[in-house]
């Protein structure tokens, strides 16, 4: 046997979000906006010893057929105000917040993130996306449309150009010394100026440097540029690929980009999003988890599923029966059917999908629904307590990711079963924490702090 | 009986005065750190006051409010002022939470949703005080749009056209602004949410209404993605100088912060927006008007001059603000505050110059004077900031079925 350290696992909760996993009809559900939903879900991920707490992002309510689309949760709280107020009922929580690069500004969002990481006392993290669409921009000053080519160009610039205004202040520059009357250490503290075809701009910024230097930065793309991107300059991925073979080549994939920018390892952690669901036995676990699919694809949910590749009305559709005998119907961006849902979603081949969905139905004997069911998504993790802690602790030794950020589908109380059951268990495996030992959520991560990269943690 | 007056307090780093930070009960070293914010607005609930604000920029601070310098002998650096509410908001239970905005360089969209969650947060404690920014260099943190430096506020010459052209236009900019972030307050229906089981549906689409917002500077589509925050609408302030401003008060705002200088200034500041509010079709509606004043308070007249003047030394020039200086007694400053009460005003924000020490001073000897006065609320009879300050909760402007009876 080798004596290879055990790495350890880093678990992550997602608020439930504005999406069809999120179960609102169940009797528990609470309310998807009043703060109090937040602080208890907030709550339940530190007494689990979490790493930290992510939201989403959406800054324009999704339509389909050219109505707002009713059948998921709608509505969701401003990031950094929620965030920064949960700031006040959690002590060691990591804040993570999805904020757009194309709709911000770099002074504003880079002063909203120090101060988010002054107001937590180092806990600020940002999930850092690109959108470019029209549709999102129509709410928006700039207005919308960048094209595909310059996303990431815009993304990594107005991330350099954040960096740069972080680093405009030393952690040395307030002195505040009633004695000497020096406030400042330096007059030119906070200056600035960054010049290129993105942003213009010039001047001091205005928030001193916060604990932890700067947020930790997450990245969610999974193109090609997006891996780059990631592996230049994010400290976390957020990723969807969860499962043992896709998750290993991923993760393979991502960790061997970083050598190049002269990074190891252990500097980019890979986190994907995992759903779980818990039973007394395997057996109940998946029978659970079969009937909560069946609430997340309800008979109308499908036919909006349905309609996201046709392309075209289809409310007459019946989703007990097969599916469509016609082929989908091709549009530019602007005349699709559904508008305001995230790119990784749309379908890219319309013809190729459907063939592959009717293959699958035709093979499998399944209905519309059970086809929607079987191909939007199964819970990552089923199974007994027990198993799901192996289950995770094994993907993480063996490098399918680093951790998981769980989405839940019951706000806010669905967390709490993985809390009270399954993490005693990956603390007796010595893999999860039983007390937060860091002061900032870098270094409960096992990033180095960019003021003192000499102290950097190592994950054991 | 004598009519009760609104009591805010105005939060700026270590206080009002640019040499606050040295005295011996000043937390310089503290002014970033959740628990300063924290500690002060805990004091000023104590207090009873319906409300602090928060001041904010996005621009370092300055001596000359219109000209950027190089000192490092004052406080520079501050945190968001929307995030500071939101750190609040948890651990106070009754007092209004009014961070200061920008409204020159900021989404209103991103704005709306920030404080209708701030008023979630808050369980319907949120206001904002929006601000207008004319300076270059604060334009060229954004690098959208030049502007020309302005010169000192000193210097200022009122009766310049391209000076009221360019404070028009921002002034204007403004008001389509609070326009905006309004009608996103109200583009959800209050009972929108109908999580009908037997149609799947979360909610009642023709509950959400875009807001179709068409003006000179932006277009905003809406709906909201935040649902209509507790006050339905959060509380409207800005501060005015000038008639520009006033107008932006009279037809946008709940609030008007104003700096008068005697009691029959504050009658002629208040008339001109009276006039000006009923000029916008809004005389039935109230619109506050709040006298800014800094304040240096100590038990004995004595105590405060002498305060002031050490302050004044420290800071090496004599204190300067665009508000009237009271240095006093608590007693002394409810007198002037009921007689210029008398004159129009329905309340006052008042700048500590140092920070705790004056802002001790309200709650503990100004605010009980008050009390004792019969002029000052003795406890908290609602835990909205809209009740402290007698709004009531609006009607949705898209509503239809509320209002046909």
């Amino acid at each position: 046997m080798t004596s290879k350290p055990l790495k350890q696992v880093h678990l992550a909760a997602h608020f439930p979000g504005v999406n069809n996993t999120t179960v609102w009809s169940d009797p528990a559900s609470g309310s998807h906006i009043e703060f109090e939903s937040f602080k208890r879900f907030a709550q339940s991920a530190e007494r689990g010893r979490f790493d930290f707490l992510f939201l989403a992002e959406g800054l324009r309510l999704r339509e389909q057929g050219g109505q707002i689309y009713d059948l998921d949760v709608v509505g969701r709280p401003d990031t950094f105000t929620v965030l920064t107020a949960l700031a006040a009922v959690t002590e060691h929580l990591g804040l993570t917040g999805t904020i757009n690069s194309t709709f911000n500004e770099p002074y504003e969002v880079a002063r909203q993130f120090a101060s988010l990481d002054h107001l937590s006392e180092g806990r600020a993290a940002w999930n850092v996306v690109t959108s470019w669409d029209a549709f999102t921009g129509e709410n928006f000053r700039r207005g919308g449309y960048l094209p595909q080519d310059q996303r990431y160009e815009r993304a990594q610039t107005f991330l350099d150009t954040a960096f740069e205004l972080w680093d405009s202040w030393g952690p040395e520059d307030v002195l505040a010394d009633k004695d000497s009357g020096r406030f400042l250490g330096s007059a030119s503290a906070g200056t600035f100026g960054h010049h290129d075809g993105h942003f213009d701009i010039e001047g001091r910024f205005n928030v001193p440097r916060s604990p932890q230097g700067r947020p930790v930065i997450f990245q969610a793309g999974e193109s090609e540029q997006g891996r780059e991107f990631a592996a230049a300059s994010a400290d976390a991925i957020f990723s969807r690929y969860s499962q043992y073979d896709e998750g290993r080549v991923f993760y393979d994939d991502v960790k061997g980009r970083l050598a190049k920018y002269g990074r190891s390892r252990d500097e980019l952690l890979i986190l994907p999003a995992a759903t779980f669901v818990l039973g007394d036995t395997d057996e109940e676990a998946a029978e659970a988890a079969r009937e909560i699919r069946f609430q997340q694809v309800s008979p109308a949910t499908a036919i909006k599923f349905l309609e996201q590749l046709w392309n075209t009305d289809l409310s007459t559709h019946d989703p007990d029966g097969p599916l469509p005998s016609f082929d989908p119907v091709e549009s530019d961006v602007d005349g699709l059917i559904s508008q305001g849902r995230a790119s990784v979603r749309q379908h890219r081949d319309r013809l190729d999908a459907a063939a592959k969905w009717r293959a699958k139905a035709e093979a499998e004997g399944l209905t519309t629904r059970e086809l929607i069911v079987e191909v939007t998504g199964r819970q990552a993790f089923v199974g007994t307590p027990q198993t799901i802690a192996e289950t995770i602790n094994r993907f993480v030794q063996d490098d399918v990711a680093d951790g998981f950020i769980l989405v839940p589908h019951i706000t806010p109380s669905g967390l709490d079963p993985f809390v009270d059951k399954v993490v005693p268990i990956l603390q007796e495996l010595g893999v999860h924490r039983t007390e937060y030992d860091g002061s900032t959520l870098r270094d409960n991560l096992g990033l180095a702090h960019p003021d003192r990269p000499e102290a950097k943690r190592v994950s054991a | 009986m004598t009519e009760h007056l609104h009591l805010a307090v105005a939060l700026d780093g270590a206080g009002w005065h640019p040499a606050a930070w040295r005295e011996d009960d000043a937390r310089p070293a503290d002014l970033l750190r959740p628990s300063y914010w924290v500690d002060l607005v805990q004091e000023a609930e104590r207090g009873l006051l319906d409300l602090v604000t928060i001041e904010d920029a996005l621009r370092l601070q300055s001596e000359d409010p219109f000209v950027p310098d190089e000192r490092t002998d004052r406080v520079r650096g501050r945190l968001d002022a929307t995030l500071i509410a939101a750190r609040v908001a948890p651990v106070t239970s009754n007092i209004g939470l009014v961070p200061t905005a920008v409204v020159t360089h900021t989404e209103p969209f991103h704005l709306s949703k920030a404080i209708a969650t701030l008023d979630y947060a808050a369980t319907g404690r949120a206001g904002v005080r929006v601000q207008v920014s004319g300076r270059a260099d604060e334009a060229a943190h954004f690098g959208r749009r030049q502007l020309e430096p302005l010169s000192s506020t000193r210097e200022l010459d009122w009766s310049d056209p391209e000076l009221r052209r360019r404070v028009t236009e921002a002034f204007d900019e403004a008001a389509d602004y609070v326009e905006v972030l309004r009608r996103l307050w109200d583009s959800w229906e209050d009972d929108a949410e109908i999580r009908d089981a037997a149609t799947g549906r979360f909610i009642d689409n023709t509950k959400l209404h875009y807001i179709d917002f068409e003006g000179r500077h932006f277009s905003v589509k809406g709906p909201s993605i935040t649902p209509r925050p507790p006050q339905g609408q959060p509380v409207v302030a800005a501060l005015g100088h000038a008639d520009i401003p006033y107008r932006l008060i009279a037809t946008s705002a709940d609030l008007g912060f104003v700096t008068p200088h005697s009691a029959a200034d504050a009658a002629d500041i208040v008339g001109r927006i009276r006039t000006a509010q009923a000029a916008a079709g809004r005389a039935e509606e109230t619109v506050h008007v709040f006298g800014d004043l800094l304040v240096v308070l100590d038990d004995t007249d004595e105590a405060a001059h002498a305060r002031k003047r050490r302050l004044d030394e420290r800071a090496g020039a004599e204190l300067t603000s665009d508000a009237e200086i009271f240095v006093g007694t608590p007693a002394g400053l409810a007198d002037l505050l009921q007689e210029w009460q008398a004159a129009g005003l329905t309340g006052y924000r008042l700048r500590p110059a140092a920070l705790p020490h004056d802002l001790v001073r309200i709650t503990e000897g100004l605010v009980p004077e008050l009390q004792r006065r019969g002029a000052f609320r003795t406890s908290y009879a609602t835990d909205t900031l809209r009740g402290h300050l007698g709004l009531s909760r609006p009607a949705n402007r898209y509503a239809t079925t509320a209002q046909s009876a």
